[in-house]
């Protein structure tokens, strides 16, 4: 791939205990080129979100990225960026999205003061142009500017979702990583978030590094998907690819697992 | 409904002030018929868990009543009640939070044996202890001295199934039994369930939000909106043919993996979610026959 | 228990023990360690530490060390039988409150509230003014009266968050009697909190009860380390350079404080994992400063 937006090659993540180390992510290498979806899937301790904390440099002890691995956005080396660095980095070229991101918003502070927060953290602007701006993004995700001068707790989880979204966006990052955003949203709310991303990325030209373990929402949604057991990426191709002909035992077994909404219905194949 | 063997009669319940009433429930009737499966499907403070908690007696109904083999629950001595609490049973969402840290998992099988055959002996108990843990595809020699943290998701959930089953109930409510459970683990989990109904001649109450898994369960599903049931019948017609512009608006936002986002009929709905959900909170009595066992509460336009 | 297989395993709470574990020797065995008795003249007054007298003597010509030994009783028990008594009342009235919710609830936080709000060591001071020459019972008595309510309180709001959990909604819909849910489902989730409570309470207690005898409110014929201070601060020990009668009560009691205080850090540990570090940590941050990786 050429100039892809995400590199990642042999990336090796422990966890460090008293006396054994957990091997959290196995060697995992792919690329993300720009503008593409991409999904991580995985059932839980798969090593996803472990992979998503690492490219925005996220982690706390016993966390520990092995030597070796390599992560580079925009072909640059976030391994070796130093905290300077690292906080340009942040929002402005790699943003995340997490599964409790509704939570993340400030409750003490309007949804303007927490947008002019991240830009008066990364530009010389004023309140007013930071006002426009955050008008602007809100407008993106379809949540009426009147909404600037409210509290979080006053607005509906999958509002706050959204905020948090466009947050996210205000500086234009090339990367935005989304780590189980919709999990805790009904579906009609998650629905009408990933709709909205979709089109946003193809205006925007943003990538995105989606991960759920909703792997039919995965292929619905991704242009390519890497699935993942115990910390290894067992196979990765497109969307459809992975969907119609998976290669790898897990994948078809991750497929013989998920009952149909249309169509003909799954064999019982799994015993009880 | 003649032959249910539990059934919700127009039952109610509103909570929150009188100025600002939440309607968790409104005028729900539907019944649980022995060997059978009946999904309740919808959005969270749609009224599914209330529904749960009304047949678990957590809450009274304000108005209608609950019947348990034709007979209204508000009425029964405290013999019929505990009869009540032996033939219907819960396994809860949370595997995690469903079993006592403290105790063991035989400890947790032996107390309704204890409450509800008294008569077992020690032995008698250990053996019908065995017989449970099989029945549910676990090893007793292993499990039983094990304590819950030690246990994965999916064992822990076959144990609340082993608990439930213990006192040998007509009723099982099942609310969302597999959304915490890892994908490859779900399916034995809703497999285990459609044995015990099939063998045990259960009346199954499935609650969930994942539709899919509804299709794979239940004969017969209701679909939950605002504390109203606004589509309900066989679960293929309803969901292959849905009338009620909610249930399409639902079935729409599923994931389906056969269907990208560009080809789905979800673009035209947007402009229509708001009007949809608006419409289908009104209260609406009438009830009407779109095709065999397929009802509606016609959403007003 | 496994709380207790845990804490043979932590540094703090082997310390705490061993330390606690001396003290009670100590008292148990008090009068084989010391051939005097404790109340009996049997030297000089104020004698400086010596073999004779290992930790000198008081004013009146009791043996210090003996005094010690023997008053190491008196303040376990005082200590212990008080402790115990606060922690079962309030951890009774807190699982109750909690659970029953309702009326008994309100009726039991009225009652709580009323003796949290009474301040605890004026009402003490009151009480064993009126009595008189308190005795260590009466002290251990008062204390397990009065000094509940906080116990209540903590019980009472992690009995309200685990009544929540579906397993006890479980043992309900089965039909298990109240008080056995109380007891066998709610109450063994509460053991750390509740063995923090304990440890807790008889630190208070041991405190508690120096502080009563030191001020003049105890009895001055027990042979207590509190009644030990006292004599001591009578005497004008420090002031007439007999440190020794001063300091080994005051030393002895800290030395049990500390003991108790690391056995609570301990349970508290246990029962909060985050708050573990240890060898974790070390081995990360040398693996990290030779370059084996980084965050």
């Amino acid at each position: 791939m050429t100039n892809p937006v995400l590199s990642i090659r042999n990336l090796n993540i422990d966890y460090i205990g008293a006396e054994k180390d957990f091997h959290a992510v196995k060697d995992v290498s792919f690329d993300i080129a720009p503008g593409e979806f991409f999904g991580l899937a995985g059932e839980s301790g798969c090593g996803k979100s472990t992979i998503a904390f690492a490219v925005s440099r996220l982690h706390r002890p016993p966390a520990l990225i092995r030597k070796g691995s390599q992560i580079l956005v925009g072909g640059r080396d976030v391994l070796a960026l130093d905290d300077n660095e690292l906080r340009s980095f942040r929002w402005r070229e790699v943003a995340m999205v997490f599964q409790s991101a509704m939570n993340s918003l400030n409750p003490v502070l309007t949804i303007e003061t927490q947008f002019y927060d991240v830009l008066k953290a990364h530009s010389r602007i004023s309140r007013a142009e930071a006002r426009t701006r955050a008008a602007e993004l809100l407008k993106l995700v379809d949540i009426s500017p009147d909404r600037l001068t409210s509290y979080p707790h006053q607005c509906s989880g999958g509002m706050r979702q959204r905020i948090v979204i466009a947050i996210c966006l205000a500086l234009n990052p090339k990367l935005l990583i989304m780590d189980e955003p919709t999990t805790a949203l009904d579906v009609v709310v998650q629905r009408e978030i990933l709709q909205r991303i979709d089109v946003l990325r193809k205006e925007l030209g943003f990538s995105v590094l989606f991960i759920t373990h909703d792997l039919g929402l995965m292929v619905q949604v991704s242009d390519r998907i890497g699935i993942m057991l115990e910390g290894e990426l067992v196979e990765v191709n497109d969307a459809q690819t992975i969907y119609r002909t998976p290669q790898h035992a897990y994948t078809k077994r991750l497929w013989a697992s998920m009952p149909k909404l249309h169509g003909e219905q799954i064999r019982e194949g799994a015993k009880s | 409904m003649s032959d249910a063997i539990l059934a919700l009669d127009n039952v109610s319940k509103t909570f929150g002030r009188a100025d600002k009433p939440v309607y968790a429930a409104r005028s729900v009737s539907f019944g649980l018929h022995p060997g059978r499966t009946l999904a309740l499907v919808g959005e969270s403070g749609s009224g599914k868990t209330t529904a749960a908690r009304l047949i678990m007696r957590e809450y009274t109904p304000d108005e209608g009543q609950l019947l348990f083999r034709g007979t209204p629950l508000g009425k029964a001595n405290a013999k019929a009640l505990k009869a009540y609490r032996a033939s219907v049973q819960m396994v809860f969402q949370d595997p995690f939070a469903a079993l006592n840290p403290t105790h063991t998992i035989r400890y947790h099988l032996e107390r309704p044996l204890r409450l509800h055959q008294p008569k077992l002996n020690s032995r008698e108990r250990t053996a019908a202890i065995e017989e449970l843990l099989t029945r549910v595809k676990l090893d007793p020699a292993l499990l039983m001295p094990k304590y819950p943290h030690e246990l994965s998701g999916g064992q822990r959930q076959r144990i609340s199934i082993a608990r439930a089953l213990a006192v040998n109930p007509q009723v099982i409510v099942a609310d969302e039994p597999t959304s915490m459970l890892d994908v490859s683990v779900r399916l034995g989990i809703l497999n285990l369930l459609n044995d015990m109904k099939a063998q045990l001649g259960l009346a199954l109450l499935y609650i969930t939000h994942d539709i899919a898994t509804a299709r794979y369960v239940a004969e017969d599903i209701m679909v939950m909106y605002a504390g109203q049931i606004v589509e309900w019948g066989d679960t293929e017609s309803v969901l292959t043919n849905p009338q009620h512009p909610y249930t399409r608006l639902l079935l729409s936002a599923v994931p389906d993996p056969d269907r990208r986002f560009s080809d789905t009929r979800f673009s035209e709905e947007l402009n229509r979610i708001e009007f949809i959900r608006r419409q289908s909170a009104l209260p609406q009595p009438e009830t009407r026959e779109v095709a065999n066992n397929h009802f509606i509460r016609p959403m007003p336009e | 228990m496994t709380l207790f297989r845990q804490l043979l395993g932590n540094k703090k709470a082997m310390v705490g023990l061993t330390i606690l574990l001396l003290i009670i020797l100590v008292a148990i065995f008090a009068p084989f360690l010391t051939e005097y008795s404790p109340v009996k003249r049997v030297g000089r007054p104020h004698q400086a530490p010596s073999w004779e007298h290992w930790l000198g003597t008081t004013r009146l010509g009791h043996d210090v060390f003996a005094r010690l030994v023997y008053g190491a009783r008196v303040s376990l028990a005082v200590g212990f039988g008080a402790g115990l008594a606060i922690t079962i009342i309030g951890t009774v009235l807190g699982i109750i409150a909690g659970y029953k919710g309702g009326v008994i609830d309100e009726v039991i936080n009225f009652f709580t509230n009323m003796v949290l709000v009474v301040p605890n060591l004026p009402l003490l001071l009151v009480l064993a003014a009126f009595i008189g020459q308190a005795s260590p019972l009466v002290i251990a008595v008062i204390l397990g009266l009065t000094s509940w309510a906080w116990g209540v309180r903590v019980t009472r709001s992690e009995t309200l968050s685990i009544r929540q959990r579906d397993y006890v909604k479980s043992a309900e819909m089965l039909g298990e009697p109240s008080w056995r849910i109380m007891a066998f489902e709610i109450f063994p989730n509460l053991i750390s909190i509740v063995g923090i409570n304990f440890i807790g309470s008889v630190i208070f207690a041991v405190i508690t009860e120096a502080t009563l005898e030191f001020l003049g409110l105890g009895d001055p014929n027990t042979v207590s380390w509190g009644i030990m201070l006292y004599n001591a601060q009578n005497a004008s020990a420090l002031s007439v350079g007999a440190w020794w009668d001063l300091l080994a009560p005051c030393f002895a009691l800290a030395v049990l404080g500390l003991g108790l205080a690391l056995i609570n850090f301990a349970i508290d540990e246990i029962a909060n994992p985050r708050l573990r570090t240890g060898g974790m940590l070390n081995r990360w941050t040398r693996m990290v400063r030779i370059g084996e990786g980084k965050l």
